[in-house]
């Protein structure tokens, strides 16, 4: 029908708003409520190592031209003081699936639908998938901080950078005195290898470079502690030599607070470098999880194999670098059959059939590809 | 920021030169001007005279007689010492005439102008807080609205309504009879409420697109990266509006803003001829429209001089809101 074309009738639009908006709104009015029941959002982790565990975690965006499934059934976990780095290409539901855990989703149109996020705060564990947003503000920037992807325009720019550390700590150590926040700023500042530290702190960002800006946002990050830093591609829009520094300043810094860092990055290199574990997303689905070494020894997704392939490898001389056939399913219509078949090269006869599983293929490596079904079990 | 200021002055006083000079050859271009009507008015009272004999007559009295240039050069050696001459229309000076009318456009513009502040703001805020929901429609409705209805016709259905049938205000003028019986303070009440019609009326006219320029800018602010970032601080709703977003919004608004200060001054000519106030709006147009060239040639220069203090003005609260501009 037209609605393949990527066209649909203002009439259907219009149909589609309304009933979105009444989706939505319910979700809505259900997070902004003040006074709820704890055990309504309070759970327990399945396995204590853990620091966070994502089950089947669905996050729809709502959409005038039909609902957008970015993150469909998405489950890993982040074990505690580890680093797990979750590869894919460009619109993959990397960076969704983070802003989920943060609750920070492009709203109203963007809702986490099922599924839930285990969180084990300080002192108790939560789901964040049901947390209303009141929950959620405490959790924020205090248990588990984010650094985003775009460190030129993530700062305020009409506030000084002072101001915006001290904002912060003030807001989680409200017993803090001013003259402790201050120095406790600039003790970060300093920790994120800025020289100048007393002089940043009375700058505005449009007078610091982008590296500069980036340790900023980490110091904002790590200012209050949190058990669990998600980095969304820290480094990609920094040059080369800044970028192996603000990744060694990162792994210094997670040794140093001991925290656990989720690290999202198309960069294959820097997972290499930093990941214990990794993950590799396509299509708003996991496709293989599994340890650093599992992943880059013995890739066994033929996406994992193709996003490997395409990595330009030095000291090694190809006519043309590698890059997977075809492109991302549409989004908002998305196949019933496994959503790498199109540009798969090693399709089989059941390839057909329904979405593959997850299949174990060791305790820690599992991978949702139908080649791999009568090695391992279920 | 001494030195910046100093150059925006100086620019300015050249800038003047040229506006009155420009405004002084368009007075002299005009089709009908103050002395034929005049001459043709005298001829037919029947003194004797035609009136080609008044017109070189009163060309010589009113100094019209001179060239372009030279006519600008006595106006501009009069104007700099501060003597604008005498109205041709009103025949008092032209700065008296000025000071009698002005204030009640101002009071009428300065209250307008709290008020839309006041009102718009907060509203657009609201309306792209809320965006695409049934208060957002419900507020870009009613601007619209706003925008759309001509004051004229706006005034008159309140006039109709409120006066007329209901007969709470007066239909014309800023005073009631009574008005030299009463006491100082009873004479302001008065005058305030001879002043809530034509206030609603410029008030709801000119609402709609400061409120709907707020609302595009929040939402631009909104959406950016460091509004995510200051939620991803774990800041309350209200924090991250009034103080992150609220900030970067003011950054636009205070360039319009600026640009509103000789708006304050140059009255609202149709509304204040529909209520009966003195203001400069119809005093102002009838100079205009007869040729009154001194008048006019100050009225302009007014009005011109404003402008260029409101841009000055709001270059320097820009560079307060927005660090990124400030000189150094």
């Amino acid at each position: 029908m037209a609605k393949n074309d990527g066209y649909i009738s203002a009439k259907e639009s219009r149909r589609i708003s309304r009933e979105n908006r009444k989706i939505t709104s319910a979700m809505e009015k259900k997070k902004n409520r003040k006074r709820v029941d704890p055990s309504e959002y309070e759970t327990c982790m399945k396995d204590s190592n853990n620091i966070l565990e994502i089950d089947d975690l669905h996050t729809f965006f709502f959409t005038d031209i039909g609902t957008v499934k970015s993150v469909n059934g998405v489950s890993f976990e982040v074990p505690k003081g580890k680093t797990v780095g979750v590869v894919g290409e460009s619109g993959c539901g990397k960076s969704v699936t983070s802003l989920s855990i943060m609750q920070l989703v492009q709203r109203p149109q963007g809702q986490i639908v099922s599924g839930s996020i285990r969180f084990d705060g300080e002192q108790r564990c939560i789901d964040i998938a049901k947390a209303t947003t009141s929950v959620m503000q405490e959790i924020r920037g205090k248990e588990i901080s984010m650094i985003f992807q775009e460190p030129m325009t993530s700062l305020n720019p009409v506030f000084r950078i002072g101001m915006q550390l001290n904002e912060v700590l003030e807001l989680h150590n409200p017993h803090m005195t001013a003259e402790q926040v201050k120095a406790r700023t600039i003790e970060m500042l300093e920790l994120v290898g800025i020289a100048n530290s007393e002089g940043v702190y009375n700058m505005y960002p449009h007078e610091l470079s982008g590296g500069m800006r980036q340790r900023v946002m980490i110091a904002m990050a790590l200012c209050c502690d949190p058990s669990l830093i998600i980095a969304d591609e820290p480094t990609t829009a920094l040059d080369v030599t800044i970028q192996a520094q603000i990744l060694d300043l990162l792994r210094g810094l997670k040794e140093k607070i001991n925290s656990s860092i989720m690290l999202i990055t198309h960069d294959l290199g820097v997972i290499a470098e930093m990941a214990d574990y990794v993950v590799v997303m396509y299509a708003g689905k996991v496709v293989e999880k599994g340890t650093a070494a599992e992943i880059f020894a013995n890739p066994l997704h033929p996406y994992t194999i193709g996003l490997l392939a395409s990595k330009p490898v030095v000291n090694k001389k190809v006519d043309r670098l590698y890059s997977i056939p075809g492109k991302v399913p549409n989004p908002v219509n998305m196949p019933d059959y496994c959503y790498f078949k199109d540009r798969c090269e090693m399709c089989v006869e059941k390839c057909s059939g329904p979405y593959p599983d997850m299949i174990k293929v060791s305790d820690t490596h599992f991978v949702s590809c139908y080649r791999y079904c009568d090695g391992g079990d279920k | 920021m001494k030195k910046f200021i100093l150059k925006r002055l100086l620019m300015a006083v050249m800038i003047l030169f040229f506006v009155s000079f420009i405004i002084y050859a368009l007075m002299r271009c005009m089709p009908m001007d103050f002395v034929t009507a005049l001459a043709q008015k005298k001829a037919q009272s029947g003194a004797g005279k035609s009136v080609s004999e008044w017109i070189a007559q009163l060309n010589a009295v009113y100094g019209l007689d001179k060239g372009l240039l030279q006519g600008y050069g006595s106006w501009i050696a009069k104007a700099v010492t501060g003597d604008f001459g005498e109205s041709w229309k009103y025949t008092i000076p032209v700065t008296e005439k000025f000071g009698s009318v002005i204030w009640y456009s101002f009071v009428l513009n300065i209250i307008c102008f709290v008020l839309e502040m006041a009102i718009a703001i907060p509203l657009g805020i609201l309306a792209a807080r809320k965006q695409y929901s049934r208060t957002d429609y419900t507020i870009t409705t009613f601007a619209l609205m706003g925008i759309s209805l001509p004051s004229f016709f706006f005034a008159t259905v309140l006039k109709l309504i409120f006066c007329v049938k209901l007969g709470w205000f007066d239909l014309f003028g800023v005073v009631s009879k009574y008005h030299e019986t009463m006491t100082p303070f009873m004479k302001v009440l008065d005058m305030a409420h001879h002043y809530i019609l034509p206030v609603i009326t410029l008030t709801i006219v000119s609402i709609g697109s400061l409120m709907r320029y707020t609302r595009t800018n929040m939402l631009e602010v909104l959406n950016s990266d460091y509004i995510r970032t200051a939620r991803a601080k774990g800041l309350s709703e209200k924090v991250v509006i009034n103080k992150h977003a609220f900030r970067n919004t003011l950054i636009p608004i205070i360039t319009l803003v600026g640009g509103m200060l000789p708006g304050l001054f140059s009255g609202a000519m149709i509304t204040e001829t529909l209520f009966g106030i003195p203001g400069i709006g119809y005093v102002s147009y009838q100079a205009m429209v007869e040729g009154d060239i001194p008048f006019t040639m100050f009225y302009m220069l007014f009005l011109a001089m404003l402008t260029l203090l409101g841009t000055l003005l709001s270059d320097i609260l820009y560079a307060v809101v927005d660090p990124r501009v400030r000189v150094h």
